[in-house]
């Protein structure tokens, strides 16, 4: 059995510990807001937090795990969505939305790390993350609405 | 168990919403009723889009949402007539049924052009699109969403509200004119208030009224965009696609099918893939295997594991053979002609050059995939798909089961560009839920899978002859070879081999509102079974990039500024294209001085009803060409939501661009050689453009939104290639032709 905390609560789960997080999340934990989009790093649909740091969740093992999982489920405090989630509905950022939850992690990190982000800041950020219905315009938009919100504070 | 009492366990099942009991109400006037498919356990239903339930209003819709944002229009326009609380709405798939067809997918189906075509071609094609009501396509495709929903879920809301006053007429002993209606209330002039909740069963059993529909004038929902009815769930995660529904005993599966198309499976031996951790069954598919395993992860790493013989593939070896059998098309008598515009063959031709595109896979975000189970001879079906109907036969085929005991639900597709109208994906699920009753199956395909196993956009071939005098073009003869998606689509949805001139196969070239004196356009359908299907814009997608390329071509011959000889071309023929051009002329400051080392260009198309024109800018940066800047002016005529227009131009433009830049299958004895994104990538946010949208209202038909984007994006990239370097660029993706940063 292999231990470990996603959003703060504790599973186990005997499933090997080659398996990715991503489908650890998603098949064994039920866990679906995670996406699967490539497989290979290539997308950032299965983009989660482990230990406070955006990874993708399709490269990183059950066995390898080095601190607790924040998903998509796991980023509003109960009914209050974070400020991140906020401004994407402001934005009217999500076609799809299938990549939007890896979307939302990956500037979840971007501005805890840089609360003012520049576009190239972003730019750089986010490049990693694929949308094929072409919402770039819209999350840079919403990203820098985020960081206005939160005051160049807190993580999204 | 009734049919809504389906709908309705289920609905608590993916969670789209919660019906407990309810009306469904209703109005379905155009000459004849359709049967109204929902079956409330309570109360009783007027009609196939409006139940009014204990929880609040919910629309039935009556096409997938895909990204498009249309379950947000059609509840405005039921919501506009029926006076609903907006917060409070909600939004259903509608189930597979009749009720729900498509009208205005006949209004392509005549050979005219769309800005040229007449008030009584328009009636024609309505009268088409009444017929369509007995065929029952419920489609979402060809940018034709809200044309068609335009009146019928206005009446439709306006039916259910009349109704409603009715019943509280009679309890309230008031006249029903002297009632009125607002945020899903009737309120008397005494100022009683009574809920709709507490109207709609006795509502429900009322004749439906025959009621006019308000004037735009008074429109409160209509026009404005509002906050989109899934935008809070899919910025929480729980907005469900086909792999997220949850069931007990759930196991996972995926497939692995012959890669070299057209080819099947000679062997397999199973026992490598059962050795993988995991995996717990290997199923024959005929023309390959799935793996049914504790989680997906498991069923890849067992599928490829499998030991299989595959036999080969009849199309030809290589992508170049293929274009060589393209070409032979051009050999053939032309399949139409639907534009021919003087003498053409009179004309000495100044210019003859040869286009090329290859072909494309969709590519969407979300993998294919669909959820299934069979349960005492009854299949149940989850599966984000643009033609329920068709999937719903289908999956009913594969499982060996009669269509009555399948019910299927549309949930949210993560991305559709003309992929889920396809059925492949349900015909799977179906078979292995078949062969393993009473276990959940969700199906995943693996990214290669999916690269592999499209409906490509096929690829296409353009001879172009062509010639200006006294800064005009004064020829204009276009040659189109392909294979033809309409008949590749058609013969694989109905079985049936379509006759006669293939309108999609030219559309984009025959169709552009431009006056040139000899102007002709040719279609030829190559003889090539690559499997390919409707790719967003269908044949706009390449017949755009041809005609507006040559277009092109032929201003700088003439000596002329591109955008200024397009304007003298295009304005005698449709002032609402010339509008168009001149807003993105302005917008971009088109006429002002480049800024050394930029390079812009220009091209604009009328398809799905809605002329766009593109203004790309690039600009050359140390480490390579930059897409810096996009300008976009569309015409759809009277706008619902601007703000949802104008996230599907970007849309398209950004699609479309990412096709001319990088997108590109090709195939080694019939496989593709593309599996993943590094190698069939897309614009990402550091190379995509800032883009502004203009949009315009002055055409006086309504047309799409979707699809418009794509075929002017592509042209004005090459075009502004042109500028930059001097290059002309005439097959795509040009990254293979210039260092554009990618």
């Amino acid at each position: 059995m292999h231990a470990l905390t996603v959003n703060g609560t504790d599973y186990q789960t005997d499933a090997p510990p080659e398996t990715p997080l991503l489908w650890v999340l998603r098949d064994e934990l039920g866990l679906t807001g995670t996406k699967f989009g490539c497989g290979v790093a290539a997308c950032g649909a299965c983009t989660v937090h482990v230990d406070g740091q955006a990874v993708r969740s399709c490269q990183v093992t059950l066995g390898d795990l080095w601190g607790e999982v924040t998903t998509i489920e796991g980023l509003a405090e109960g009914d209050r969505l974070a400020p991140l989630q906020e401004a994407w509905i402001r934005h009217q950022v999500a076609q799809c939305g299938y990549c939007q939850s890896g979307q939302i992690m990956q500037a979840a990190e971007l501005l805890a790390e840089t609360p003012e982000p520049t576009d190239e800041d972003i730019d750089a950020a986010m490049a990693g993350n694929l949308c094929r219905c072409g919402s770039y315009m819209a999350i840079r938009a919403a990203i820098h609405d985020a960081a206005r919100a939160m005051g160049g504070g807190r993580a999204g | 168990m009734s049919r809504l009492g389906k709908i309705t366990r289920r609905s608590l099942l993916v969670g789209a919403v919660a019906i407990a009991g309810g009306a469904a109400f209703g109005v379905y006037q155009i000459r004849r009723p359709v049967e109204n498919p929902l079956r409330p356990q309570e109360g009783a239903t007027l009609n196939p889009h409006v139940i009014i339930d204990q929880q609040g209003i919910s629309l039935i819709a009556p096409r997938a949402e895909m990204g498009q944002g249309i379950h947000t229009t059609l509840a405005a326009l039921v919501a506009e007539e029926l006076d609903a609380d907006w917060d409070a709405i909600r939004v259903l798939h509608g189930p597979p049924a009749a009720a729900y067809y498509n009208a205005a997918l006949a209004h392509g189906a005549l050979p005219v052009a769309d800005y040229a075509m007449r008030d009584w071609q328009r009636r024609v094609g309505e009268g088409i699109g009444a017929a369509t009501k007995l065929l029952g396509l419920q489609v979402t495709g060809g940018s034709t969403s809200t044309v068609d929903a335009f009146e019928r879920l206005r009446l439709a809301g306006a039916g259910a509200r009349e109704a409603l006053k009715a019943v509280a007429a009679d309890r309230l002993d008031v006249a029903a004119d002297r009632l009125r209606t607002e945020q899903g209330r009737v309120i008397a002039p005494d100022g009683t208030e009574i809920d709709y909740r507490e109207l709609a069963e006795d509502a429900a059993t009322r004749p439906v009224p025959r009621v006019a529909l308000r004037p735009q004038s008074e429109w409160k929902l209509l026009g404005r965009s509002l906050p989109r009815v899934d935008m809070r769930a899919k910025a929480t995660g729980t907005a469900q696609f086909s792999t997220d529904i949850d069931l007990p005993g759930l196991k996972c599966a995926t497939v692995r099918i012959c890669p070299h198309l057209g080819g099947g499976m000679e062997s397999f031996d199973p026992a490598p893939a059962l050795e993988v951790p995991g995996v717990e069954q290997v199923l024959d598919l005929g023309d390959g295997i799935a793996v049914v395993a504790r989680n997906t992860w498991a069923a890849m790493q067992g599928a490829e594991a499998a030991q299989v013989s595959w036999t080969p593939s009849p199309l030809p070896a290589t992508t170049e053979a293929m274009y060589d059998r393209i070409a032979e098309a051009f050999e053939a008598r032309a399949n139409s002609t639907m534009r021919d515009d003087g003498s053409p063959d009179d004309a000495e031709a100044q210019l003859e050059v040869e286009y090329r595109v290859p072909f494309l896979a969709h590519s969407t975000m979300e993998p294919m995939g669909a959820t299934a189970v069979l349960e005492d001879g009854h299949l149940t079906v989850w599966v984000g798909n643009q033609a329920p109907r068709e999937n719903l036969k289908v999956a009913a085929e594969a499982a060996g089961v009669s269509e009555e005991n399948v019910t299927l639900h549309t949930v949210f597709l993560g991305g559709g560009f003309g992929r889920r109208v396809e059925t492949d994906v349900t015909r799977q699920a179906a078979r292995i839920a078949a062969q393993l009753p009473g276990t959940p199956i969700r199906l995943t395909w693996s990214r290669e899978e999916d690269m592999r196993h499209d409906f490509y956009r096929p690829a296409a071939i353009a001879r172009m002859r062509g010639a200006v005098a006294e800064g005009r073009a004064t020829l204009f003869d276009a040659q189109i070879a392909a294979p033809s998606v309409t008949r590749a689509g058609i013969a694989r949805m109905t079985g049936r081999n379509m006759g006669g001139p293939d309108k999609g196969h030219v559309e984009g070239a025959f169709d552009q509102p431009y006056a040139i004196e000899n102007y002709r356009v040719a279609g030829h359908l190559a003889d090539l079974d690559v499997p390919i299907g409707f790719w967003r814009a269908v044949g706009n997608s390449f017949n755009g990039f041809f005609h507006e390329g040559f277009i092109d071509e032929l201003a700088h011959a003439a000596g002329r500024d591109p955008l200024a000889f397009r304007l003298d071309h295009v304005a005698p023929r449709s002032a609402v294209a010339a509008g168009g051009l001149e807003t993105v002329r302005d917008l971009s400051g088109w006429d002002t001085d480049r800024a050394p080392g930029t390079g812009r260009g220009v091209a604009m198309t009328w398809s799905f009803g809605t002329p766009t024109a593109v203004v790309i800018e690039l600009v050359e940066e140390d480490r390579g060409i930059r897409i810096a800047r996009a300008w976009m002016a569309c015409d759809p005529g009277l706008v619902l939501d601007h703000a949802i227009v104008r996230a599907q131009m970007e849309s398209g433009l950004i699609y479309g661009l990412s096709a001319a830049l990088m997108g590109e299958i090709t195939f080694t004895d019939g496989r593709a050689d593309q599996g993943n994104f590094p190698e069939y990538d897309a614009l990402r946010m550091d190379t995509a453009p800032r883009i502004e949208v203009a949009i315009l209202q002055d055409n006086p038909h309504m047309g799409g939104v979707g699809e418009p984007g794509p075929p002017p994006a592509m042209p004005a990239l090459a075009n502004a290639l042109h500028d930059l370097t001097g290059q002309r660029i005439r097959t795509l993706p040009l990254k293979a032709h210039a260092p554009f940063l990618t």
